[in-house]
């Protein structure tokens, strides 16, 4: 069977300064085959596919590729242009494609001579409908990618890959923005394509599709390669054990009566600039100890609800009420002067002034509160033990409370940003996406911190992309769906996808 | 293959030392073109040297040239903080001066006592309504500031000319176009006997000192700080970013406003149109290699005065043109440029991409 | 009323407004290509200014009125690769560079020019472009003789419109310009460079800009002054927005530009004596920011503009 071998990494090791992302990690790739690569965030699989892809330089080992008759070579390193060449596709999961020219543009890009006077379309799009055909990716290819849905783009990035003759195919998390059933499509294409002998390597941190999906798992942790097996011998739990190490905490969710309304909406409708911060007459009511998940396909209006309750966006039609109160001018500060919790989607971007030091940042919500200024001035000394008693209650690691916010890693950003907001004991908490690209131990502790603030007699809208995160967490499930919000009537799993890709339940 | 990594933290040496080896090299970048004039440039330096301290009245001139500069240097550093563009400093420099011909020549009938304070205030909001009309632009339309606000510079200038043949020209001055002079109780007073440096120095010193104090230590200033840095998590914390760049946009325009009526008032006693030669733009200059800061701003201020002083007085020794010390003052701005690069970033080069291509 | 009807039908005012918009077409079209790449270069002011200096100077010096375009060119090429270098592989501040560039474009000009002709009273004058006879082209009516009057290096500007055109909508290298300003990580995963793309788009876009300044020098009048420039490039920035950056509606916004300027002049000499001389002048930058106010709400600007880019970061 080694002459159906298309791909082999030799001991590949990769350190950033101090951190360990890949040691030692050895893998081969079969024509035809679908390889999982499973690992949690951080455990080094997008690293070890950088390698591969000529985007990072390892420190140590070799990477072979099978070439058009099937003979290994040896891959020069650290060269994308190389990797390219030898049949190396990549898809990332956050898309490389110019949305102001046509998907065909983006296909062509880069494999035309640039200073030609003519292009010749006709035979790109010759070629392109062909590979259109074999693979049942279809995305129409005349219209700027601009305009173009989630899944067709997504088809657009691995239609590039394929029409560069790509012979190996590697995904980045692909089905991260899809809906559970735009996944099976996924799936059921790149079946047709490794029919055809193309090879994938396929990122996720999802069980559930890897069990469903691939021939081959390989379970790569602290960026070791921990265990590799066929899927047909695999099972849910010793998987688990082997990403994570040991079993995964238990997230202790009792049962507890909810409580009195903390936030209603009643008829609120946004429109935003796009699908993503539209709602379309909107009724929400979160209760005290409940937490409320929102489940959805990203961009189906998560932002609009996320900005109105954080009071970024004004509502033009409909009332918000926060603790039985009506909020007629709702901005950020009135929120929080309301007492809403908020923990934005992006935290890098909204969360955190990165320039300013993690105790400017601890009290940048209450400016004008008289433990932070005093006629106008800041307290410094004041803001400083605050700082510090929160870097200790919640565990936030860095350089010290007066070096800047940005130094900080993405886990003790969020452990800032949770400082910031549960210690205020808020009434009402709004957690977007707050576990999205946190390690497995960070994530437990956002999840801790939302079932103690649930206990306490908040009320919390959890607004997540991964079903699984709700389905631990929320005592009610709600899916977002075109701005719209449907209770969901059970915890199936099935069933909400379905009310996800808005076919009826 | 080489890379370009941030770098974790950065050095106390490197804020400071940057912009005085930028000065550094800008100024010895210059001996290219005082070779290419033909001068000897050691004995240009020298010259520069003497023109900047050879005399006390050379250092006056310094002082009396660096005060519009803190101005419109405190101008551009206040709404570069919040990255507000505020390119126009030299137009609500005219502003500010128009404002205070307006009122000091007499045409409001104010006891004199009051006169001077209104003048600096009026002098001040004229320039700051010069940079609210932008930031409206910008808040309302989403129109590019810097665009509108460079666009200004040419329309205000445009109606100084318009006022000066019109309105606000004096009837004494036989058709030039030049304003009545400032009376006697409108005017800064000097600071020394027989020397032009003047009392908007202190005005300067006083001010970029309370900038420097309020931009550290008031909420003020941390919501400032939090907007420039940092506008989409600024509004999520609930500050109000809107209103934080109208008020920086009105500090800035005052400040310009202020060197506009600190050079009638404290230095030429009348207005014309060119009484500037371009401090508004040579504001950015000095906010750029003052790091944005207030205080640094009165040394780059000083710098860059001296620059000017020094290559005036060498090229009258020399013939060489003074244009040079334009040359000076945009090289050392490109030069601090990269410095913040080299402060910033460092040059990471993987030794084994070698072995393997 | 009939005043102004009989101006915008005279052939005279239409070749004003084609001569005054030529500069800014030049610069336009450089801004666009910049802009499309994901630069914005506000060094187009000074190097307006290197243009008119350098092509002017090379003719003075005897190297003939193309030998004058083509030193101008690359002079604009050289301080345009200086804003390269500094906003894209050192990711620079847009804005400050450019404002750098500025400057120092224009003191190097001023300083070269002082340099060169210490003592001069007034300006030296060189022969300039004459208007163009353009066998069949100057018979047709009224679009001929408005075109008869204009110089070789008008022609030129429309030309490049239509190759800027082109190359923006028929070409491989104009595909990847706008996916460089659009999103340069679509540009670099299809093995393309980044660098190379941003840093040629800026060089070609200033040498373009030098263009509208020689235009100044040696063919809209005949010698160098200072100040000549006034503030056309800023005029530039603004009417590339107003043209949502796309060849064609460059040059109507160019155009337009040109003919409400040509109108005011004429309109000065009619009712010059109501309304004092300054408000003509100041019409054409208020005219700009009104372009510019009208047009961005619904700009649609390269998505990568101000942003730097660097290899190996996503």
């Amino acid at each position: 069977m080694t002459d159906s071998i298309v791909l082999k990494l030799n001991g590949l090791s990769k350190r950033f300064g101090s951190v360990v992302a890949n040691d030692d990690v050895s893998l081969t790739l079969n024509r035809g085959e679908v390889l999982a690569l499973l690992g949690e965030n951080g455990a080094g699989k997008t690293t070890l596919m950088n390698m591969l892809f000529g985007h990072y330089l390892p420190d140590a080992g070799t990477i072979e590729v099978a070439d058009e008759t099937g003979v290994l070579q040896p891959l020069p390193l650290g060269q994308p242009q190389v990797a390219l060449g030898a049949g190396v596709g990549m898809v990332h999961q956050h898309f490389t494609l110019a949305e102001n020219i046509s998907a065909l543009d983006n296909i062509t890009l880069g494999s035309e001579p640039l200073f030609a006077l003519r292009r010749n379309r006709r035979e790109a799009r010759k070629k392109i409908e062909a590979i259109i055909a074999q693979s049942g990716l279809n995305a129409p290819l005349d219209t700027p990618v601009g305009r173009l849905s989630v899944g067709e783009r997504q088809r657009v990035e691995i239609l590039k890959a394929l029409y560069r003759r790509a012979r190996i195919l590697v995904l980045d998390e692909p089905t991260a923005v899809l809906t559970p059933q735009e996944a099976d499509t996924l799936f059921e294409n790149i079946r047709m394509m490794t029919n055809e002998g193309l090879s994938v390597i396929f990122i996720s941190h999802k069980l559930r599709e890897v069990l469903a999906f691939s021939d081959r798992i390989a379970v790569l942790r602290h960026g070791h390669l921990v265990g590799e097996m066929a899927t047909s011998e695999a099972d849910e739990t010793s998987i688990a054990r082997m990403m994570v190490g040991a079993e995964t905490p238990e997230l202790a969710s009792t049962r507890i009566a909810p409580g009195s309304p903390v936030l209603t909406l009643s008829g609120v409708s946004v429109s935003g600039r796009s699908k993503r911060d539209t709602l379309s007459a909107v009724d929400l009511t979160v209760h005290a100890h409940e937490i409320l998940g929102i489940a959805g396909v990203s961009g189906n209006g998560q932002s609009g609800l996320a900005n109105v309750i954080s009071g970024l966006a004004q509502a033009e039609q409909g009332l918000i009420r926060v603790n039985e109160v009506e909020i007629d001018a709702p901005t950020p500060a009135a929120m929080v002067r309301a007492g809403v919790g908020r923990i934005p989607e992006d935290r890098h971007h909204e969360g955190i002034v990165g320039a300013m030091s993690v105790a400017e940042n601890m009290v940048i919500e209450y400016l004008d509160d008289p433990g932070v200024q005093s006629r106008g001035l800041l307290r410094h000394e004041a803001i400083q033990s605050n700082a510090e008693r929160l870097a200790k209650a919640y565990d936030v690691r860095g350089p010290g409370v007066d070096a800047p916010a940005r130094l900080l890693s993405g886990g003790n950003i969020q452990k800032l940003i949770l400082a910031r907001v549960f210690d205020r004991a808020p009434r009402l908490i709004l957690a977007n996406q707050p576990t999205r690209g946190l390690d497995m131990g960070a994530a437990a502790e956002v999840g801790r911190r939302l079932l103690e603030a649930r206990e306490r007699g908040a009320g919390v809208v959890l607004i997540s992309e991964d079903l699984d995160e709700i389905l631990g967490l929320a005592d009610r499930i709600v899916v977002i769906r075109d701005g719209e919000l449907h209770e969901a009537p059970g915890r199936d799993r099935e069933q909400i996808g379905l009310m996800m890709a808005g076919e009826p339940a | 293959m080489i890379r370009i990594e941030p770098r974790e933290t950065q050095s106390r040496t490197f804020t400071l030392g940057v912009p005085i080896l930028s000065a550094v090299i800008a100024l010895a970048l210059a001996a290219i073109p005082l070779l290419a004039a033909g001068a000897n440039p050691i004995v240009a330096y020298a010259e520069m040297f003497r023109g900047v301290f050879g005399s006390v009245f050379a250092f006056s001139e310094v002082l009396t040239r660096a005060t519009p500069l803190i101005f419109t240097g405190l101008a551009a550093a206040l709404a570069f903080r919040a990255k507000l563009w505020n390119i126009g400093a030299e137009g609500q420099l005219y502003l500010g001066a128009m404002a205070a011909v307006a009122i000091g020549s007499g045409v409001l009938d104010v006891p004199g006592i009051l006169l001077l304070p209104m003048i600096v205030i009026l002098g001040a909001a004229a320039g700051a309504a010069g940079m609210v009309a932008p930031t409206y632009l910008k808040t309302r339309f989403g129109a590019d500031e810097v665009v509108t606000t460079l666009l200004l510079n040419f329309i205000i200038l445009i109606f100084v000319q318009m006022m000066l043949e019109g309105p606000l020209q004096d009837p004494m001055s036989l058709g030039w176009p030049q304003s009545a002079p400032v009376l006697d109780q409108g005017m800064l007073p000097p600071l020394m006997e027989r020397l032009r440096v003047h009392s908007g120095l202190i005005l300067a010193l006083i001010l970029a000192g309370l900038a420097q104090f309020m931009l550290a230590r008031s909420v003020w200033g941390f919501r400032l700080r939090a907007v420039g840095e940092n506008a989409a998590a600024a509004r999520h914390a609930g500050i109000n970013v809107k209103r934080s760049l109208f008020g920086v946009a009105i500090l800035s325009g005052g400040l310009a406003g202020l060197a506009g009526v600190s050079e009638v008032a404290g230095l030429k006693g009348y207005l014309t149109a060119d009484l500037s030669p371009g401090f508004g733009y040579t504001g950015i200059v000095v906010a750029m290699l003052a790091g944005l800061s207030p205080a640094g701003v009165v040394i780059a201020a000083l710098f860059i005065a001296s620059v000017f002083v020094g290559a005036d007085s060498m090229s009258r020794a020399m013939g060489v043109s003074s244009f040079l010390a334009d040359l000076v003052v945009s090289m050392s701005l490109l030069c601090v440029l990269v410095g913040g690069f080299v402060a910033r970033y460092r040059i990471v080069r993987s030794s084994t991409a070698r072995a393997a291509s | 009323m009939m005043d102004i009807l009989n101006i915008l039908l005279s052939e005279s005012f239409w070749a004003a407004s084609l001569r005054i918009a030529t500069p800014l077409i030049f610069g336009v079209l450089g801004a666009l290509i910049c802009e499309r790449a994901g630069v914005l270069n506000l060094g187009i002011e000074g190097i307006f200014v290197v243009g008119a200096m350098c092509g002017w100077m090379a003719v003075w010096l005897g190297a003939g009125l193309w030998g004058g375009v083509l030193v101008a060119a690359l002079a604009g090429a050289f301080f345009g690769l200086l804003h390269a270098i500094l906003t894209v592989p050192l990711g620079l501040s847009q804005h400050v560079s450019g404002l750098g560039i500025t400057l120092f474009a224009t003191s190097v000009s001023y300083f070269t020019y002082r340099t060169a002709l210490p003592n001069v009273s007034s300006p030296p004058r060189i022969e300039p472009f004459q208007p163009l006879d353009l066998p069949i082209l100057s018979d047709l009516p009224f679009l001929g003789s408005v075109l008869f009057q204009q110089t070789a290096l008008t022609w030129l500007a429309l030309l490049l419109v239509a190759v800027v055109w082109y190359v923006m909508n028929r070409t491989a290298l104009g595909v990847a310009i706008k996916a460089v300003g659009d999103n340069p990580d679509s540009v670099d995963a299809q093995g393309l460079s980044v660098y190379a793309l941003r840093m040629g788009a800026i060089t070609v876009g200033s040498a373009l800009m030098a263009l509208g300044g020689a235009f100044l020098t040696m063919s809209a009048f005949d010698a160098f002054f200072f100040g000549m420039v006034n503030g056309r490039g800023w005029v530039c920035i603004a009417l590339v927005i107003f043209a949502s950056w796309r060849p064609g509606k460059a040059l109507l916004g160019a155009l337009l530009f040109g003919a409400f300027d040509a109108l005011q002049v004429r309109l000065q000499t009619e009712i010059g004596a109501l309304v004092p001389g300054q408000v003509f002048l100041m019409a054409p930058y208020i005219l700009s920011i009104i372009a510019l106010v009208i047009a961005a709400r619904s700009a649609d600007y390269p998505r990568a503009l101000l942003t730097p880019w660097f290899k190996g970061q996503r």
